[in-house]
């Protein structure tokens, strides 16, 4: 176990030595704090797209989502001014009404899940845009409390985000529901034919990652006071170059939540490092994507190694 | 017969170490210019290794090889295809979504300033599967449209159809009927005839003694013996390759049929299963056969509910009223269980541990308020590796670095601990060796004497008869013939299998 996870800090420690070193302001309160206040809506969504990639699908739709969510937490909020709980379970029900869509249409119809969650990807964004007029809605007020309530000197959303990655890991390493998605992943038919219905299951994870895309949406107005429509464009490839960088599997029935939010953490990491050296932002992607197949290279590697 | 035949392929001294394992030391082969060099051991014990050396798949640490009396490095498959040595392996090397034609021409299709040729290429194609008696296949079709018996008789077809000096065919015969096996024997007649060599790996003994010439015995990757095949029986093969003796006839029924398990009327699904009706019942062991294409594994599909049917009922346990069975879902819950024919795809979780495998029908009942217990699902799992003798290092190893025949046991293994009344194995000791086998005959006696119905589904007549209380014969998608326990022969059983396809087309 312990092993599983050496690669991920070696390589998490070696980024925050390297930059470090050549940037003198990087080993500072300040950039822990950035990276802190950053990480907690990826995290949250990798844990879903971890469940996804499990069970070999994949969800291209969570950044529409999380935008759609979000748009409608805003509406709710300011335009009809409900309080704020409430404002919450809309929000969050518009990821569940995403994901049982995505899920029900996978199973139903037998479709690609990338095919799916492409259409659900336009199709939010659009619904987001439309739902606000494409204005930003500007919350402010009461959101704020989520990000600047503080405990231990940890923010309320990254707490959080740590605890569904402790609850994540265990639901998929202990539960009986976690083994049938790895099973699912593994071979489907066999699944099926031991006598599991594999589609429930299918359909709870997608539920599962919209709606903690939902959740992310939330933290995500929270950090901007506002909610825009145009939100987290492109982030889908973020998180889902997280979880792959932790070592899931795209091909399905291997992953660990736990690598996933090591994952997001060297992102982050390698994000403020070259933002700190001075790389700009075209360079900051070139180098992002170098290391993004470098490190799924090393991976291969290692277990290749530890299998001979 | 000519007297003395040279010797075309010499091997000599070869070793071969994989991690972990001595998979070949110090072996000594050689192989004739026209006479069929059988290959028998148990699995792992390095018979397909050898082939591969011989192929130019892997490369031998020590030792060396003579070509027509030349030394022979092949530097790859390629390379040895090019010096006339070919290779049909085990594992089926088709691409599905391409055309039977294009497989077998894969790489040297006819082609016209860079398009291809089809007309020129089903035509050869045409020629080719006619040798191995598949006339009626379109050449168009692609081949994962076919059964898996069919794909490796395309496989050996494509492998035939090459002008070599040696071959060597690996396992050929795992997934043929005794018809296309007797195909098969026809065309490796000819070869011999031309002159090619040939090396033959099967577990099915009785048919290396009907086609080799000589046989070498492999046990943990050494020679135990060359004997010329003509002198040799059954019994001093498994001696030899076993190294004690086998308890040789399969374990006599003690177990009485009592109460119906099983019944089902008038079921009918996809296109092989046309109208398909038996009962079996408990404590006995129904045995099931056809030719490929009969729609014995078709039927046992429908009835386990992993295909639409189109018609038919099922009753369990002597209801009066038909189950509702439309899922392996439901069949499970009301005690079935299917292992299924091809046990990689369908039937195992390949890169899960042994443990996983075997808990995965009764997760429920290993776990608290959806919380897997581990304690309590390794003791399961390891319960049944001690019990099904599952050769592992742990419960915890993943189940695709096992053999085939203790792959094939944690399969049993699973569905043994789910308990099912009902349990049909559709070809349980297809590609597996001899011990294993015997082993797996134990097993389904044990069940039927325990009071299960035991359906057991096989293109192996031998087996067949010596473990069923009956047999059931399928023909073209109907039950051709019951035969009781005594009543059956060789002879029968196989011309009941023909019957369906007399009248019909």
């Amino acid at each position: 176990m312990a092993g599983d996870y050496l690669g991920m800090v070696v390589a998490l420690l070696a980024l925050v030595i390297v930059f470090s070193l050549s940037a003198k302001n990087f080993f500072t309160a300040t950039t822990f704090r950035t990276i802190a206040n950053q990480i907690p809506d990826t995290t949250i969504v990798a844990v879903g797209m971890t469940f996804v990639l499990i069970i070999a699908g994949i969800d291209l739709s969570v950044s529409s989502v999380l935008a759609l969510a979000g748009a409608v937490l805003g509406i709710v909020l300011v335009n009809w001014g409900w309080p704020l709980p409430l404002a919450i379970v809309v929000c969050l029900v518009v990821g569940l009404v995403c994901g049982a869509v995505n899920g029900l249409v996978v199973v139903r119809w037998r479709l690609p899940s990338f095919i799916v969650t492409l259409g659900m990807l336009e199709a939010a964004r659009g619904a987001a845009y439309r739902v606000t007029q494409s204005r930003t809605i500007y919350v402010g007020g009461p959101l704020e409390a989520i990000t600047d309530t503080t405990i231990l000197g940890l923010s309320l959303p990254l707490i959080g985000a740590i605890l569904i990655v402790v609850v994540g890991q265990l639901v998929l390493s202990r539960t009986v529901f976690g083994r049938y998605l790895i099973a699912i992943g593994t071979n489907e038919e066999a699944v099926r034919l031991s006598g599991i219905d594999p589609r429930p299951y299918k359909v709870a994870v997608f539920l599962l990652c919209s709606s903690l895309a939902a959740v992310a949406a939330v933290i995500r107005a929270a950090r901007m006071s506002s909610a825009n429509p145009n939100a987290a464009i492109g982030f889908e490839l973020e998180v889902i170059a997280a979880v792959v960088i932790g070592g899931t599997s795209l091909m399905g029935g291997r992953g660990s939540v736990v690598r996933s939010f090591f994952g997001v953490l060297i992102i982050a990491v390698l994000g403020a490092g070259l933002a700190q050296i001075g790389a700009q932002e075209h360079t900051k992607r070139l180098i992002s994507g170098c290391v993004i197949v470098l490190a799924v290279i090393l991976d291969q590697y290692r277990r290749r190694v530890r299998n001979a | 017969m000519p007297p003395v035949s040279n010797t075309l392929l010499t091997v000599a001294g070869v070793d071969k170490t994989f991690p972990g394992v001595r998979a070949l030391a110090h072996v000594d082969l050689d192989v004739r210019a026209g006479e069929v060099h059988a290959l028998v051991g148990e699995n792992g014990a390095g018979k397909s290794t050898l082939a591969r050396i011989i192929a130019g798949i892997d490369m031998p640490e020590a030792g060396r090889m003579l070509l027509a009396d030349r030394p022979y490095r092949p530097k790859g498959r390629k390379d040895a295809e090019a010096m006339g040595v070919r290779i049909v392996m085990q594992e089926l090397n088709l691409i599905g979504t391409l055309s039977v034609a294009e497989n077998v021409f894969i790489d040297r299709l006819p082609s016209r300033f860079g398009f291809i040729d089809y007309g020129v290429l089903n035509r050869a194609t045409r020629n080719v599967m006619a040798q191995v008696g598949l006339d009626r296949v379109d050449p168009s079709m692609p081949v994962g449209s076919l059964g898996v018996g069919q794909q490796q008789m395309v496989e050996i077809a494509a492998g035939l159809s090459r002008r070599c000096r040696v071959l060597a065919l690996d396992e050929p015969t795992a997934s043929l009927t005794d018809n296309e096996v007797s195909l098969l024997f026809a065309q490796i007649e000819r070869l011999k005839a031309e002159g090619v060599g040939i090396i033959y790996i099967s577990h099915r003994i009785e048919e290396i003694l009907r086609i080799a010439d000589w046989v070498t015995v492999l046990r943990d990757g050494k020679v135990v013996g060359t004997r010329e095949a003509a002198g040799l029986d059954c019994d001093e093969v498994i001696r030899l390759m076993v190294g004690r003796d086998m308890v040789k006839a399969a374990p006599a029924l003690t177990g009485v049929r009592s109460d119906l398990a099983l019944r089902v009327i008038a079921l009918r699904g996809g296109d092989k299963v046309r109208d398909v009706s038996f009962d079996a019942y408990r404590g006995e062991i129904l045995g099931v056969t056809g030719l490929m294409g009969s729609g014995r594994t078709e039927a046992m599909r429908l009835v386990f509910g992993a295909d639409p049917r189109e018609a038919g009922d099922i009753y369990l346990g002597g209801s009066e009223r038909p189950a509702r069975i439309r899922t392996p879902k439901d069949a499970v819950e009301r005690g079935m269980a299917l292992l299924t024919e091809d046990r990689k795809a369908q039937g195992l979780l390949l890169s899960l541990s042994v443990r996983a495998n075997i808990s995965i029908t009764r997760l429920a009942d290993v776990s608290r308020l959806g919380w897997i217990d581990s304690a309590l699902e390794s003791a399961a799992a390891r319960s049944y590796v001690e019990s099904l003798n599952i050769r592992c290092a742990s419960p915890e190893q993943s189940v695709g670095q096992l053999s085939g025949g203790n792959q094939q046991k944690v399969v049993i293994a699973k569905w043994l601990y789910r308990d099912c009344d009902v349990l049909i194995f559709d070809e349980p000791t297809r590609g597996i060796d001899v011990g294993a086998k015997f082993e797996i005959y134990q097993m389904l006696a044990a069940l039927a004497r325990k009071g299960k119905a035991v359906v057991f589904v096989s293109s192996d007549l031998n087996e067949l008869m010596a473990i069923s209380s009956r047999i059931m014969v399928l023909s073209a998608g109907r039950v051709a013939e019951v035969f009781e326990q005594g009543a059956w022969s060789e002879e029968r059983v196989l011309s009941a299998a023909f019957s369906g396809y007399i009248t019909a087309d």
